[in-house]
């Protein structure tokens, strides 16, 4: 029995790493320019953390193969080390690898978070509540609109709380269901939920921030691939959460400027 | 300790009415054993609705025969509705959280052998331990009546997040009477923990009967010890957190909800609340109680294993420290929950350092555990196959820890299936193995009677397969970006993953039904099984030295036992075999450590 048990955890073991190896599931593509330390973190991390998986579970199902069953005249034995080895290997291997990871992580996460925007960047804002995102654009003025939040209606479209009769600021902003950025332009995405959390994921871009009711929030990127992706919430928000998602397209500057001239007609 | 005044300060007259016996009992025995009750009760609940709920996301809109009996509005034609999926989602977690994970590995075996093994005839509170049970009850009822209120149980997760948890009933449905009964429950069961923390607390540096100094406590009552101080301080945060947010509901307070929320085109009658203050103090409780609930089980592990290794750990004054550096750790590492949460970035790094240096104490208990497998004369029963079978686990469950320890992958993995499948191997499937492990190992001296070891074994390959099956496609699915609590794939990227949910949940309604050989076999063991001698596995602490089997009321008889050895005293040569028992004056060999 201890011999099946051994090889049931080396074929467990096994079987565990070869859809890890073969990428079968696996992140999507980065489309984002600060995204590959990211990957090369997930990376290094799968396979110092791989290793040790495979290692452990390798000298476990060994150790039981060899030492269960003893024949009667068997003595017990120490490993030769004593428990003074394991503890130096323990902050040697684990302290290494953690002193390794955390320091090339904090690189990969002020890549993300330490930096400002560039002056130049886009600002979208995206509002998030129970159960679809809105998005909003400055218009020609380049600036928002103040929000008042006892004038947002669903039942009157009015998704933002704007008041356009009175506030000039307001008048040009333009409110969507769906983002549009230009490609290789840096966005600067002001974050902001009406009603509880919910969070802002897209896995292409290597972005995921969740919304804080009361907080205004900011996240910036630029993606550097033209296509169609998918916004999601992973904050649960209530019982449409599994649906609340909207689309990301990436366009090239023209086709930003023409999507822009449409939703502009449509406002 | 041995002060003859405090080893019977928990003394009690043996009870004679029915009652007092059996239901509102002072005895630690039977304590442990309702609390083991209860926790079994809870656990077949708690895995029932994850059958629903596997079911519903292989196949989202099977009609479940009978699933309308269950809920009022949930179920049309029998098929569960999304806030019907995430109810139960929800009570699932809670359950398995609170009353199965924290309540078998600390509470139940803990009352039944921690006095026994520190020599003691009971706690020293035994009105207050009698308490800890009830109130621990009336807490799971209180849970479990939120599913027969109008619109059903909260649909919030067992994390409550506010402002969706404290905004009331426009929030949907189960987030009125639901939420308040929710955090009513967690309130009640807090209290109890707290009560049940300050006894073993007290036991362990109190009522050692004498030569049990605390080097000579087994690694089990180490587990129990660790984490009774873990639980005195971790629910005495979430308690007051609960009342908070139940005062949120039925005061009018704003502790949760900022100003200017906007529900269903209404302005929301809060202002000043903090949404991230719910997050900071739920996990301040949270994250020790992953701890809390795999502590135990490490100390459990390291009790069977000795016993059935036939030698010695390599030392187990490492492990209790290993054990009470986890403990420490436990507390500074909460944040790494909260790393795209919008606190300050800054601290997710500061947090991210402690939760990568916590896996230096988890490496050092593997490897000691390991390194004593070294030259043991292993037995293969049902008990050590649980043991080892958590090594694997834990080892499995952990490695992933190194993922979510850093603030920069996290922005791939949180909230998607990646966690889930991490906290269910290292916390759940690992806890639930050292539950195991310790039924098998215990039964015998708490019912008198063997348990049948064939059917113990299925149940184990069962269970160590199925577990992997289930939750190792788990972390896949994570690396694909699928985000976790939903009750339906709607994102197209999501679509092709479905084929992979359809077989976890084949995997889980096999794994399920295993378990249930294991209630038959406790069930039927439990009267027909072989009579056990007093101490079966031939072991050397406490618990096997009680005069008769099951123990006394009192436990050791007209006198406490004195102790002369380490409970590690195996592969000697001595007059019984192998092993020397603690209360044998028999000389130990040189590896005493005490």
């Amino acid at each position: 029995m201890a011999k099946l048990f051994a090889v049931t955890i080396f074929v467990i073991a096994i079987v565990s790493a070869i859809p890890i190896l073969r990428h079968t599931w696996w992140m999507a593509e980065d489309i984002s320019t600060h995204g590959a330390p990211i990957d090369e973190q997930m990376s290094e991390t799968m396979a110092e953390a791989g290793i040790s998986f495979l290692a452990s579970q390798f000298i476990l199902g060994y150790f039981i193969w060899k030492f269960s069953n003893p024949k009667p005249g068997d003595k017990i034995k120490t490993f030769p080390g004593g428990a003074k080895a394991m503890v130096w290997a323990a902050f040697l291997l684990v302290g290494t690898e953690v002193l390794a990871l955390g320091v090339f992580g904090v690189k990969a996460w002020a890549n993300v978070y330490f930096t400002p925007p560039a002056a130049n960047a886009v600002p979208v804002e995206v509002q998030a509540g129970q159960f679809a995102f809105y998005f909003r654009y400055p218009g020609p003025d380049g600036s928002f609109g103040p929000i008042h939040p006892d004038m947002i209606s669903e039942a009157n479209q009015n998704f933002y709380g704007l008041d356009t009769d009175h506030d000039a600021d307001s008048k040009d902003d333009v409110v969507t269901a769906e983002m549009a950025v230009p490609v290789n332009r840096e966005i600067h995405l002001i974050m902001h939920s009406k009603d509880v959390g919910h969070s802002f994921f897209v896995p292409e871009l290597r972005v995921q921030q969740d919304f804080v009711p009361g907080m205004d929030l900011s996240v910036h990127f630029t993606a550097t691939k033209i296509g169609r992706y998918e916004i999601v919430c992973t904050q649960l928000c209530g019982l449409g959460h599994y649906n609340m998602k909207a689309y990301l397209s990436v366009l090239s500057p023209e086709d930003f400027d023409a999507w822009m001239k449409k939703e502009k007609a449509m406002q | 300790m041995h002060d003859t005044a405090h080893a019977h300060a928990g003394q009690h007259a043996a009870p004679t009415s029915f009652i007092r016996k059996h239901v509102f009992s002072l005895d630690h025995k039977v304590i442990g054993k309702q609390y083991y009750g209860l926790a079994l009760a809870a656990v077949l609940i708690g895995m029932f609705l994850s059958w629903l709920m596997r079911l519903h996301l292989g196949w989202t809109n099977l009609a479940i025969p009978g699933l309308h009996l269950l809920t009022k509005n949930g179920a049309p034609g029998d098929v569960m509705t999304p806030e019907f999926y995430l109810q139960l989602m929800t009570m699932h977690a809670t359950i398995m959280v609170f009353f199965v994970l924290t309540t078998a590995p600390f509470a139940a075996f803990g009352n039944y052998f921690l006095p026994i093994q520190v020599g003691a005839e009971d706690m020293p509170f035994p009105h207050f331990n009698m308490m800890s049970f009830w109130v621990t009850f009336v807490a799971f009822l209180v849970l479990m009546s939120s599913f027969f209120v109008s619109d059903g149980p909260t649909l919030g997760g067992w994390t409550q997040y506010a402002p969706l948890s404290a905004v009331g009933q426009v929030g949907g449905p189960g987030e009125g009477a639901g939420v308040v009964l929710w955090a009513l429950s967690i309130a009640i069961f807090c209290v109890g923990q707290l009560l049940g923390s300050l006894n073993f607390i007290t036991t362990t540096l109190d009522m050692r009967t004498r030569g049990m100094s605390l080097w000579r406590l087994p690694l089990s009552a180490w587990g129990w010890f660790i984490t009774s101080v873990m639980g005195l301080t971790a629910f005495a945060v979430l308690m007051p957190a609960c009342i908070l947010l139940i005062l949120d509901h039925v005061a009018g307070t704003s502790f949760f909800v900022p100003a200017n929320t906007v529900m269903n085109d209404q302005m929301q009658p809060h202002s000043g609340g903090s949404t991230l203050l719910w997050q900071h103090l739920f996990w301040f409780f949270g994250h020790p109680e992953v701890y809390i609930a795999i502590v135990p089980g490490m100390g459990i592990v390291s009790h069977v294993l000795v016993t059935n290794m036939r030698k010695p750990m390599l030392s187990h004054r490492v492990l209790v420290y290993a054990m009470g550096a986890l403990a420490v750790l436990s507390y500074m590492v909460y944040g790494h929950h909260m790393f795209v949460s919008g606190m300050n970035p800054v601290s997710s790094l500061v947090f991210s350092f402690p939760t990568l240096v916590i896996t230096i104490p988890s490496t050092i208990v593997v490897l000691i555990w390991m390194g004593s497998l070294y030259g043991a004369k292993l037995r293969i029963n049902s008990a050590s196959l649980f043991a080892l079978g958590f090594i694997s686990m834990f080892i499995a469950g952990g490695v992933s820890g190194f993922f979510l320890a850093q603030p920069s992958i996290d922005i791939m993995l949180h909230a998607t299936y990646f966690v889930v499948g991490h906290f269910h191997l290292v916390m759940g499937v690992a806890a639930m193995f050292g539950i195991f492990a310790g039924t098998y190992f215990w039964f015998p001296k708490m019912y008198g009677r063997m348990m049948n070891e064939t059917l113990g074994k299925i149940h184990f390959w069962c269970s160590f397969v199925g577990a992997y099956a289930i939750f190792m496609p788990f972390h896949y699915l994570g690396l694909a970006g699928n985000v976790r609590r939903y009750q339906a794939f709607a994102p197209e990227y999501m679509q092709p993953l479905i084929p992979l949910h359809k077989f976890i949940t084949i995997a889980a309604l096999f794994t399920g039904a295993a378990q249930l050989v294991f209630v038959y076999n406790l069930f039927v063991s439990r009267y027909k099984g072989e009579p056990a001698s007093d101490n079966p596995w031939q072991a050397t602490s406490l618990e096997w030295s009680t005069p008769t089997t099951p123990p006394p009321h009192n436990n050791f008889g007209d006198t406490l036992p004195v102790v002369y050895h380490d409970p590690f005293q195996y592969g000697v040569e001595s007059s019984t075999g192998d092993y020397v028992m603690q209360t044998s004056p028999e000389k130990a060999s040189a590896h005493d450590e005490s």
